[in-house]
């Protein structure tokens, strides 16, 4: 088991602060999104906790193009992984968001 | 048009399943509750640790409710997964809500845990008896895509009330736990036509474990649900001494079936290869007089 964090400057905070919410199942190759609105001082962070160990490149690089499709300020989100490709970690946070703001930007 | 409760997640199930925007969660995931074992082992937990639990309403009526995710290490049971649900019954005594409802989905004891998930399921089992004890009714919905085995199949059976769809499955030891002790020749695990008609809905209902058959439709099981919510079973002696006759029955009329089939012909039905085709409404009206 690996784990990550990696931290973004430079988002826009979210309109509203709506509560929390959850996405996916840790099951083999999924993985779950917990998206957290919080205070960090204009940062988003996002831990990982994977299954599959070596693929920290591979993380960066979606979640750096996540982040670029949503720059997104004061949020924390906790991922726990199972494997999931990277197109279903893409998918998944995409998810994550659109239930997180309802659609909003 | 319908939804499937046996597509959705165990959330999505239960948000489904109550009035929009009454439920309230207790440990939700952002507490990250999580099992203290699975990191030991180097395995990701996950933050409800496989079960959501808190309290609703259902058409109005104050309900507690436990939802088990069965993509999480097969909805088992773990020391904080047990004691979410432990917690949850145990709170029926204090609130007394019109039910509590159970949408299990699990292959029972989580092996890596060991004792302490062996210790929750009977930990389990104990506060469902007493809240039903204290006329709480425990209603039970499976219809996932995990099905219900080990401790939590018989967690079930101790309740008031199973509802099941065709799809949902309800045994003690799964198919492939039989396959891998007793071999192929026993049960093939992959003969899905045979796992359904032993373990699936349908049979459960022949044989009157699960009280009610309903469609893969969320607003069935809900419909469902509400209909048992009145319902309080006689719990005393000689209703149990009844119930205990007629299981003792039922093992001598069919204790030496080889299979479903079997068991479907001697309960009197026609060409009885054709039940696992008939759609629900269909099926029901096929067997109502004919039910073990």
């Amino acid at each position: 088991m690996e784990s990550l964090t990696f931290e973004y400057q430079g988002g826009r905070p979210l309109a509203s602060a709506p509560p929390a919410t959850l996405v996916g199942v840790v099951s083999s190759g999924n993985l779950e999104v917990l998206v957290e609105p919080t205070d960090l001082g204009g940062a988003c962070r996002i831990e990982v906790l994977t299954a599959a160990v070596g693929f920290g490149a591979i993380w960066q690089a979606v979640l750096d193009d996540f982040f670029d499709r949503h720059r997104i300020a004061d949020v924390r989100i906790s991922i726990n992984d199972v494997g999931a490709t990277p197109a279903v970690v893409s998918l998944r946070l995409d998810q994550a968001l659109e239930a997180l703001t309802g659609g909003q930007p | 048009m319908r939804h499937s409760y046996y597509e959705d997640s165990a959330r999505e199930r239960l948000l489904g399943l109550l009035d929009e925007g009454s439920f309230r969660e207790i440990l939700p995931p952002t507490e990250r509750v999580v099992s203290p074992h699975l990191r030991q082992l180097d395995t990701p937990a996950a933050f409800d640790d496989g079960i959501i639990v808190g309290k609703g309403t259902l058409d109005g009526h104050s309900v507690l409710v436990a939802a088990q995710e069965g993509g999480f290490m097969g909805g088992a049971v773990g020391e904080v997964h047990g004691a979410k649900l432990t917690g949850l019954l145990e709170r029926a005594l204090d609130e007394r809500p019109a039910a509590v409802l159970l949408l299990v989905e699990s292959g029972g004891v989580r092996l890596h845990e060991a004792n302490a998930g062996l210790i929750a399921v009977s930990e389990v089992m104990r506060a469902v008896l007493a809240v039903r004890a204290a006329g709480v009714p425990v209603i039970v919905l499976n219809g996932g895509q995990y099905g219900c085995f080990g401790g939590m199949g018989i967690v079930s059976r101790l309740c008031d009330a199973i509802v099941m769809s065709e799809e949902g499955r309800l045994g003690l030891s799964g198919p492939e736990v039989i396959e891998t002790t007793h071999g192929v020749e026993e049960f093939d695990s992959r003969d899905r036509a045979l796992v359904w008609r032993t373990v699936g809905g349908k049979h459960r209902y022949l044989l009157g474990e699960a009280t009610v058959l309903v469609d893969d439709d969320l607003a069935a099981f809900r419909a469902a649900a509400l209909s048992l919510i009145g319902s309080t079973p006689d719990l005393g002696l000689e209703a149990m001494e009844a119930e205990h006759a007629r299981l003792g029955e039922r093992l001598r009329r069919f204790g030496d079936c080889r299979d479903a089939l079997d068991v479907w012909e001697r309960l009197g039905i026609a060409e009885p290869e054709r039940l696992p085709i008939l759609d629900t409404e269909t099926f029901l009206a096929t067997v109502s007089d004919k039910r073990a």
